[in-house]
């Protein structure tokens, strides 16, 4: 057979959203890879940047650029003027209730280990509990196994099922007495599954239990309403909803922030210093330390009013569209299996296919000009769960097209009988 | 740089159905090598009598060039001597790693991973095998080295 006769019928995209007009705002999506149109299918890993964010960037760096919160000077005023009205629109995008509770960190990695040293190393005791859920990336598994051995502190994890899901009773049965903290992800990086984060954060609030929710993969794909979550902390990263790398958020709620110690010491995190007595700078300074990448904050804010200025509720409707055509035209494919295939899911389809290792998947691809994530997505666990060493990832954006993911199954086939997988 | 240089026949044809594949009884020494990265697994049986490798098997799971690498290495290291077995892996590592390296008619088979170079990605999947050996061979005690890593 063919690949032409292969390729699946396509059906008309039922969405409105016009993902050729996003698509000319992304550059890097003109170009080609090995001869071919590039289709870039690893947003979960980074997303690529609109023009605006480039711009804002270039801008910055061409006009701007001084440090922040230190000079008197025009560009120095500038350039704090910039940096903060990041924080602001990260304010409003997240729904906080202050521009206080907004501290940038390097990404989500930064921000859960921030929580994970300044929140819960002064509190834990001996025998006290953090709860995690199997389906968690090391970002939200290491942070709290270090504190853990640092405190005498038991890490406890919560199950999933054959498809992905966490049930939520299960999460709550271990949600005990000596539970201090309970952390998971809002969306897995590897399975796509959406947790019910809201139903887990009432309980744990139920019980007085601190909760910070791993928001990277629900950002670029869901409007994140902090105070409508009630969650304590919400972390996430400015590169996968198309933002520059190096620069993320933490969310805080005041009142915990203020309890908090700060985490690293230097300039922009004081008020005053001599060799006796430090005093902290107010929020959310006292969790900056150092000079901040400003340049990284303005590119965030820029996405975020990219972001405003599309149809976004169009574009999260084209992403679960694209998401349904995945799984429709990837079922099919003779030894191909879904892994991960929970009933609410977002942006990713991770699969394996018999005989072929992902990495060979990945490399064949990349020839086609298809751009996905092989490996085990630092969830090592998810990964043992399923039996599995490594997956392969489709991740997509709202300027992803289902032609894209047809090109995706028509080459999936290919390599398939490339390696010999019979049937087809 | 081609698809078809670097899945060549031979490599497709080990990945499907690689030899020497599985336990030894009587192994002297059993390496695990892994590629943290990528997951690569695997561990090396070798039994050596003297100064002789005298058999070699190895298990695990990898990739398609993880697998057919260990595979051929299985095959073309087998009765040699441990300097013999050091010499090929000098000569499979220039293969891997430097452009003006050129496959002579000696190393048969193993000519098929010169396409690797081309993919720097894959490199470190096709050397796994080969570096788990040389540490294995060094070792004065390989019973009781740690694990290789490619990383």
């Amino acid at each position: 057979m063919n690949d032409a006769a292969r390729a699946p019928a396509r059906p008309a995209d039922p969405t409105p959203f016009d993902v050729h007009a996003i698509r000319g705002e992304f550059p890097v999506l003109a170009r080609r890879v090995h001869g071919h149109p590039l289709a870039y299918l690893d947003n979960g890993a980074s997303s690529q940047a609109p023009r605006a964010v480039i711009e804002a960037v270039d801008d910055y760096a061409r006009s701007h650029h001084a440090n922040v919160h230190r000079g008197v000077h025009t560009l120095s005023e500038e350039a704090t003027a910039l940096y903060e009205g990041a924080r602001d629109r990260v304010t409003r995008w997240l729904n906080a209730a202050s521009r206080t509770e907004i501290v940038f960190t390097r990404g989500t990695t930064e921000a859960v280990n921030l929580v994970a040293q300044s929140y819960a190393r002064p509190r834990l005791r001996a025998g006290d509990e953090v709860l995690i859920t199997h389906l968690e990336h090391h970002a939200n598994i290491v942070p709290w196994q270090i504190v853990c051995e640092q405190t005498g502190a038991k890490l406890v994890v919560a199950p999933i099922d054959a498809r992905g899901e966490v049930d939520p009773e299960g999460v709550e049965a271990l949600m005990g007495p000596r539970t201090r903290v309970f952390a998971c992800a809002h969306v897995s990086n590897a399975l796509g599954t959406v947790l019910p984060v809201e139903r887990l954060i009432a309980s744990a609030r139920e019980r007085g239990i601190a909760t910070l929710i791993d928001g990277a993969q629900a950002v670029p794909h869901s409007r994140v309403d902090v105070r409508a979550l009630g969650c304590d902390f919400y972390a996430f990263s400015g590169h996968k909803m198309f933002a520059p790398t190096g620069i993320g958020v933490l969310y805080g709620r005041e009142s915990m922030l203020e309890r908090m110690p700060p985490w690293q010491g230097g300039g922009d995190m004081i008020l005053t210093v001599s060799f006796e007595r430090t005093t902290y700078n107010a929020l959310p300074y006292k969790f900056e330390a150092g000079t901040p990448n400003i340049v990284g904050a303005v590119g965030l804010g820029a996405a975020i009013d990219f972001l405003g200025s599309i149809d976004l509720d169009g574009a999260h409707a084209h992403e679960a569209a694209l998401l349904e055509h995945a799984h429709a035209v990837l079922a099919p494919i003779p030894g191909l299996r879904v892994i991960g295939t929970a009933r609410r899911k977002a942006g990713l389809v991770s699969f394996v296919v018999d005989g072929v290792h992902p990495h060979d998947l990945g490399t064949v691809l990349d020839q086609d000009g298809i751009a996905i994530r092989t490996g085990h997505h630092c969830a090592m666990p998810v990964m043992d769960f399923f039996g599995v060493p490594a997956t392969a990832r489709a991740s997509f954006a709202f300027y992803n097209t289902f032609e894209e993911i047809d090109r995706l199954a028509v080459s999936l086939e290919r390599t398939r009988r490339m390696f010999g997988g019979d049937g087809g | 740089m081609e698809l078809k240089d670097l899945y060549r026949d031979v490599i497709l044809d080990h990945n499907r159905t690689p030899r020497n594949f599985g336990p030894l009884e009587g192994a002297s020494a059993n390496v695990e090598g892994s590629n943290p990265l990528c997951g690569d697994r695997l561990t090396l049986h070798l039994r050596i009598a003297g100064d002789r490798i005298a058999d070699v098997k190895f298990e695990g799971h990898g990739c398609a060039i993880s697998t057919a690498s260990a595979s051929l290495m299985t095959e073309a290291i087998k009765g040699r001597t441990r300097a013999e077995a050091l010499e090929l892996f000098g000569r499979v590592h220039a293969l891997l790693t430097d452009d003006a390296a050129v496959p002579d008619e000696s190393l048969g088979k193993l000519a098929a991973l010169s396409g690797v170079r081309e993919f720097p990605a894959r490199v470190k999947c096709a050397s796994l095998c080969w570096h788990t050996l040389a540490t294995a061979l060094r070792s004065p005690a390989p019973e009781s080295i740690p694990a290789v890593s490619t990383e």
